[in-house]
């Protein structure tokens, strides 16, 4: 029987993590890079390259031949050739993490046109664009493991947030479906579901509805980039080649 | 390439592709009566006789393409 430790280390594979240049996407591809696997960084635009790079070179001291791409996840043809970059390069994609995100906060009636796209465009659209080219190579090799950030919001809706939830109960719904259209081609689809998570998109929100979140929470913290690449590590090894088509919560009880 | 060279070029991918015996790809199997592909076995082979063949089998003309011998035909009219 193969050991835990053994099932965690991601010596040749390769994983895509989308928006990766800051946040948890960054957590979660150096978590990669320190358990060996050639981690791909990504970035939308140039204003986000600076920050890429100073990811990539902590990613580089466990990864050497990690990279990072910049490309837009909301254009077929920016993700088609990101992901044909990775191809190219290794070979491969074994795992996608489908991060990329942003908030757009409004009270629905108060709502534009141009926020509402935005957050569906890159949350939604994004994870379809980049999920469909990864799954194209994934098939050839019969091996594949996608993980979609949604959030506990996307179940329970918030006040402020209707693009938001909309965009990440979406998820919830392409990953089962991904789940059930590729599960014989030994490729799994999940979802995880965070809750509150100390982020610079967190970081925003007054402290009274800090405080307000906290008292909520059953594990008496703020949860943290860390605690999701926990579970990405996870629905990416081989312990969780079994799991598929599910939401794991991580959010010290907060949606309970 | 002649239909011949096509369908010996496609042989091992089809097979691979269904989990069965070269020797069972004959021109005048169905895809999904006779080799028990589903519909994402299908398209996963047109995929990669796409990638073998340098070429693009468009949407409209996959649905078409139901027997072995229609898929060589098809790339024998096609190929470059």
């Amino acid at each position: 029987m193969e050991s835990i430790e053994s099932c965690l280390d991601f010596s040749g594979k390769v994983v895509l993590v989308t928006g990766s240049s800051q946040g948890i996407g960054a957590v979660i591809a150096l978590e990669f890079a320190k358990r060996k696997a050639v981690t791909v960084l990504n970035f939308p635009t140039e204003k986000e390259q600076a920050a890429a790079e100073a990811v990539l070179s902590e990613v580089k001291t466990f990864s050497p031949s990690s990279i990072s791409v910049q490309a837009d996840v909301r254009s077929a043809s920016s993700v088609e050739s990101m992901i044909q970059t990775v191809v190219k390069q290794f070979g491969k994609l074994d795992i996608l993490v489908n991060n990329a995100g942003i908030t757009r906060d409004q009270l629905l009636i108060r709502m534009s046109d141009a926020e509402w796209q935005s957050v569906i465009d890159i949350n939604l659209s994004g994870t379809f664009q980049c999920a469909r080219f990864a799954i194209k190579e994934m098939m050839k090799k019969r091996f594949g493991r996608i993980i979609n950030i949604s959030s506990i919001i996307g179940m329970s809706g918030n006040a402020g947030q209707a693009n938001y939830s909309a965009s990440k109960a979406g998820i919830i719904g392409l990953t089962k479906t991904i789940a059930r259209e590729y599960g014989s081609r030994n490729i799994t689809a999940n979802c995880i579901a965070p809750g509150y998570i100390q982020t610079n998109m967190t970081d925003q929100l007054s402290q009274e509805l800090k405080e307000a979140f906290l008292e909520k929470v059953y594990i008496k913290r703020f949860g943290l980039p860390l605690d999701i690449a926990h579970a990405a590590l996870f629905l990416a090894s081989d312990l969780a080649g079994y799991i598929t088509g599910q939401v794991m919560v991580v959010d010290g009880g907060l949606s309970l | 390439m002649n239909t011949k060279e096509i369908l010996e070029k496609a042989k091992p991918i089809i097979a691979d592709k269904l989990g069965i015996n070269e020797d069972e790809v004959l021109e005048s199997k169905h895809f999904i009566n006779d080799l028990g592909a589903d519909s994402l076995a299908l398209v996963d082979i047109i995929m990669s006789l796409e990638e073998v063949f340098s070429m693009e089998i468009p949407e409209e003309d996959s649905e078409k393409i139901q027997t072995v011998g229609q898929m060589v035909e098809y790339i024998a009219n096609h190929v470059k």
